[in-house]
């Protein structure tokens, strides 16, 4: 059984929600968000490598996350306004690598009790503007491409292998 | 697909009249007096919509030259949704990595409480 993410961005709004599920209780969801060695193990996708510069995560304190890929490095940084365990983190988050500084975004994340065991993580994403969403939005896209190509030139390296294609 | 073309999809979905005219047309054929209906619209005021749908390849007319009933174009529609997919695929590969650490976690937290026990 596996809990499906839901992402809702509603054309025209500056804002996009996240929503998730998870068999464990909230405490424990809330600990992987705030700890850092337990968040450089899941956040980001699966080919990036993920360095926790700096994260303390208490109100008024700060973080800088570090994505590498194939010698790119794209970093992340903001500042936590609330932290309250175990059900809600507030603050901001800016990616370094825009041509111009200042497009920061609010993010809400609420960590909801469901009991039994379970909690569902509810994420809110304010932008500047809708162009500011649907471009960090589509930047998933292009890494969706990317990865596409990436699969695709796989193929074609295991199609050139002799015999393997026919085997 | 072009952001451009993409900037037109969303731009022609960001109003809720155009999209209950998607709605409707997604069950059919309609014309423009029959789309007027239920929305208390003028027809004109309709037509207006049914253009920026129209540029923003959502909706064509059909082939009947009197009634000129407008169909639903549901290809950049299908974009639209994949911009949002890949976006989610995101965010899904890290959630189930922190799934596999939960579980990780919750087995420490066992085995700590009974140590505590003892």
């Amino acid at each position: 059984m596996s809990n499906k993410t839901t992402v809702t961005a509603e054309p025209g709004k500056q804002e996009l929600f996240i929503i998730r599920e998870f068999d464990a209780p909230r405490e424990l969801v809330f600990q992987a968000h705030t700890d850092a060695k337990l968040y450089e193990k899941w956040v980001g996708p699966d080919d990036l490598a993920m360095t926790v510069e700096k994260m303390d995560a208490v109100a008024g304190g700060s973080y800088r996350f570090l994505h590498e890929r194939g010698g790119h490095v794209y970093a992340f940084h903001g500042v936590y306004h609330e932290v309250l365990a175990p059900e809600r983190i507030i603050g901001t988050f800016e990616f370094d690598g825009l041509p111009e500084t200042g497009h920061v975004i609010m993010g809400t994340t609420k960590f909801e009790d469901l009991g039994g065991g379970r909690s569902r993580l509810v994420h809110q994403s304010v932008f500047q503007s809708v162009a500011d969403r649907d471009g960090m939005i589509a930047s998933g896209m292009e890494r969706g491409v990317v990865d596409g190509y990436n699969k695709l030139d796989n193929l074609l390296a295991r199609l050139q292998e002799p015999n393997t294609a026919s085997a | 697909m072009s952001s451009a073309q993409l900037d037109a999809t969303f731009a022609a979905l960001a109003d809720p009249t155009r999209r209950a005219i998607l709605g409707r047309l997604a069950n059919g054929q309609a014309s423009v007096a029959e789309l007027a209906k239920p929305f208390k619209m003028s027809q004109p005021a309709i037509s207006k919509h049914l253009k920026v749908l129209e540029r923003a390849g959502l909706v064509s007319r059909g082939l009947d030259a009197q009634r000129r009933p407008r169909k639903l174009e549901a290809m950049p529609l299908k974009d639209a949704t994949d911009w949002l997919e890949k976006y989610r695929q995101f965010w899904e590969q890290a959630y189930n990595r922190l799934d596999a650490l939960l579980e990780e976690m919750k087995i420490k937290e066992k085995k700590q409480n009974k140590r505590r026990k003892k």
